[in-house]
């Protein structure tokens, strides 16, 4: 497949005898981002080019990005995309897919994106089976604004605007969209995955390609949530990010297929 | 048999509806209220007929946010509402002149502040031409009187807005959206083909990049700017594009040659205007009518040249607000004499319906330089 934004320079190239065996995918710009080093947003990008490739579908992406540390993800796929504010990118995306029907259009979306100021314009859009899919950056904070607290943001955990821990009363407790989704008619797929393992990363990528299978045989609204990183808000290494996502947020954020309508 | 074509006895909103489908227009996101709803209601039946794409929204948020998405693919895309609903629409609609694309609003206003009522208002002309977005945003405004020119409008809303790679807003309000007239369905001289509209999408629709050809580069169609210096290149791009859509003001002069006073008024209140100045000239009075079509950009050349031509005649105001367009009309006018101009107001309360002949009254004390006020 071709792609235009990653030329390998003339000494990289294989020379006789030999072959190329690994390669960046054609739907991903290989350049270095911007995220922080141990940021999960770059494991979920390549994952998700991937994904575009294996089922050839990078020709017609189309990349809807959110508002948040994933504001510029179109820097990093070389798909055609376009900016939503903040919150509305189910909503620009359904525009995109009723005007352009043989496109696959999917947003990239925070926690405070997706789960707070987009929570109608993403549910109503799963709710009437948009063919879209949504990928779901759940890492409890809002990363970009520098910390404060998001939807999904654990009970008793401390961020810049609760610096007493978040309270169940008054400040609400972490929404769990892929069981929310999961209950909606229009949603033909719904998964959480984890981004902290190996063996996660290998079943997030499962999720991510069955999320995008729906969309293309018109079954209805793909939705995967990927619980990810954020080590510089939560004040940790990369190594301790991990960690906290396998014993904080997983027992909290239960793994698994909520959905799957790509076998009925 | 005359060669006319047939006319059809159609309200304002219908006309709307098939002066956007007949202009090319194939994508409606909306959502409900009045007093617009004959259009979604009118769209909701078309555009599926037509392979077009019909979405009732959750909200004027997402409606305006759907049509973000389908004017980016380059696809003639509409939405409309009124009121509170066009507030909710001004996110995206910065947005979508910060993205440079071409979407065509339409707001049936009726009266505020708040929830206000569903009756005639022309509150929202501050809104329309000043506030419509965040930023140094700004879009064109055509102000359609008849069930007839909301049909004609619709074509140059989608020409223009097309041309100029811009968001363009169609203001009328209860009277002109409800209003049941005769409309010729022929599409106005100023329109252009479904094809050219594509043909101007062309070098910028997102679509995939695969449909340009292999290793085509991918495109971006965004607002943000954040590194040094680039915003400011992308706002002198904006400035420059704002200054060319000042040759798009047009209004329409009558009976103005004599008059010693002219009545600046627009949209549905422009005809109970107009039909005061007919009573009154009857009865010998020097009073003429200056409408503008286009409240952005206003004409304010077409003004001047109208104080220049006579020195000492006088300007009356007539709007159903508190005084808004008032303020672009003194603008416009202000200097001094040979350029400037006297600039009076006669404000209406919203919610009624405007009739000549109680306009006859402040009309003729303007024409002695007395304001009175509804
Ligand atoms: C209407 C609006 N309100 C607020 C903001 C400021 N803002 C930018 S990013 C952001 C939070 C994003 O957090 P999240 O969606 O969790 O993504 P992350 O940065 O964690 O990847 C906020 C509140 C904005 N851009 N627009
Ligand atoms: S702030 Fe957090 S989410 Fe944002 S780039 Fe850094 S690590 Fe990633």
């Amino acid at each position: 497949m071709n792609n235009p934004c990653n030329a390998l320079p003339e000494a990289l190239r294989p020379r006789e005898g030999e072959s190329l065996v690994f390669d960046a995918p054609a739907a991903q710009v290989d350049r270095p981002t911007h995220y922080c080093p141990g940021c999960h947003h770059g494991i979920a990008h390549r994952l998700v080019a991937e994904v575009l490739d294996e089922l050839d579908a990078t020709d017609r992406a189309v990349l809807v990005a959110s508002v948040g540390c994933s504001a510029f993800s179109y820097d990093y796929f070389a798909v055609d995309a376009l900016e939503a504010q903040h919150g509305r990118a189910c909503a620009v995306a359904t525009g995109v897919r009723r005007a352009n029907p043989d496109s696959v259009v999917f947003t990239y979306q925070g926690d405070g994106d997706m789960a707070a100021i987009g929570l109608a314009e993403s549910v109503h859009a799963a709710n009437r089976g948009e063919l879209i899919t949504a990928i779901f950056i759940n890492n409890t904070v809002y990363g970009m604004t520098g910390g404060q607290t998001a939807p999904t943001t654990l009970i008793g955990q401390i961020t810049t605007t609760s610096p007493a821990g978040r309270r169940l009363r008054g400040e609400g407790g972490p929404l769990r969209m892929t069981e929310l989704m999961a209950g909606l008619d229009g949603v033909a797929y719904a998964e959480r995955c984890a981004l902290d393992s190996v063996r996660h990363v290998r079943a997030a990528k499962k999720a991510l390609r069955n999320a995008f299978e729906v969309q293309i045989r018109g079954l209805g609204f793909g939705f995967v949530e990927l619980l990810s990183g954020c080590p510089t808000n939560w004040h940790m290494t990369p190594q301790a990010a991990n960690r906290r996502i396998a014993e904080e947020m997983i027992p909290v954020f239960p793994l698994g297929t909520a959905k799957n309508l790509l076998d009925k | 048999m005359s060669d006319a074509p047939e006319r059809i006895l159609i309200k304002g909103n219908e006309a709307v509806a098939f002066g956007a489908v007949d202009a090319g227009c194939r994508c409606y996101f909306g959502y409900p209220i009045t007093p617009q709803n004959e259009i979604p209601e009118a769209m909701s039946r078309l555009l599926p007929e037509i392979g077009g794409c019909y979405v009732q929204a959750e909200s004027e948020v997402g409606a305006a946010s759907m049509l973000l998405g389908a004017c980016a693919s380059g696809v003639p895309s509409m939405t409309s509402s009124s009121g509170c609903g066009i507030s909710l629409m001004q996110e995206a609609l910065s947005y979508m002149t910060g993205s440079m694309l071409p979407a065509v609003l339409v707001n049936m206003a009726r009266g505020g502040p708040g929830l206000g009522d569903i009756g005639p208002s022309q509150g929202d002309y501050f809104q329309a031409v000043k506030g419509g977005g965040h930023g140094d945003h700004r879009n064109i405004v055509l102000a359609p009187a008849t069930a007839q020119e909301c049909y004609d409008f619709m074509f140059r809303a989608f020409a223009l807005a097309f041309t100029y790679a811009n968001p363009v807003m169609v203001l009328g309000d209860a009277v002109v959206g409800q209003i049941k007239e005769p409309v010729r369905r022929t599409p106005p001289p100023d329109a252009l083909a479904p094809e050219r509209l594509a043909e101007l999408a062309a070098p910028w629709r997102v679509e995939g990049r695969g449909r340009r050809g292999p290793g085509a580069a991918p495109r971006l169609v965004k607002s943000v700017y954040l590194a040094e210096g680039t915003l400011a290149a992308r706002n002198r791009q904006l400035r420059d594009k704002y200054e060319a859509m000042r040759a798009e003001a047009r209004w329409i002069a009558q009976d103005t040659d004599d008059a010693d006073l002219v009545v600046v008024a627009y949209g549905s209140i422009a005809r109970a205007v107009r039909s005061a100045i007919r009573a009154l000239r009857a009865q010998g009075a020097a009073v003429g009518l200056f409408r503008p079509i286009t409240l952005y950009p206003f004409p304010d050349e077409g003004l001047r040249a109208l104080a220049a031509a006579r020195p000492g005649r006088r300007f009356l105001v007539v709007e159903q607000n508190l005084g808004q367009m008032v303020e672009d009309v003194r603008l416009a006018l202000f200097g001094p004499a040979g350029r400037g101009a006297e600039v009076l107001f006669h404000g209406l309360m919203p919610g009624l319906l405007a009739d000549a002949q109680t306009l006859e009254e402040p009309v003729r004390l303007a024409l002695a330089g007395k304001e009175i006020r509804s």
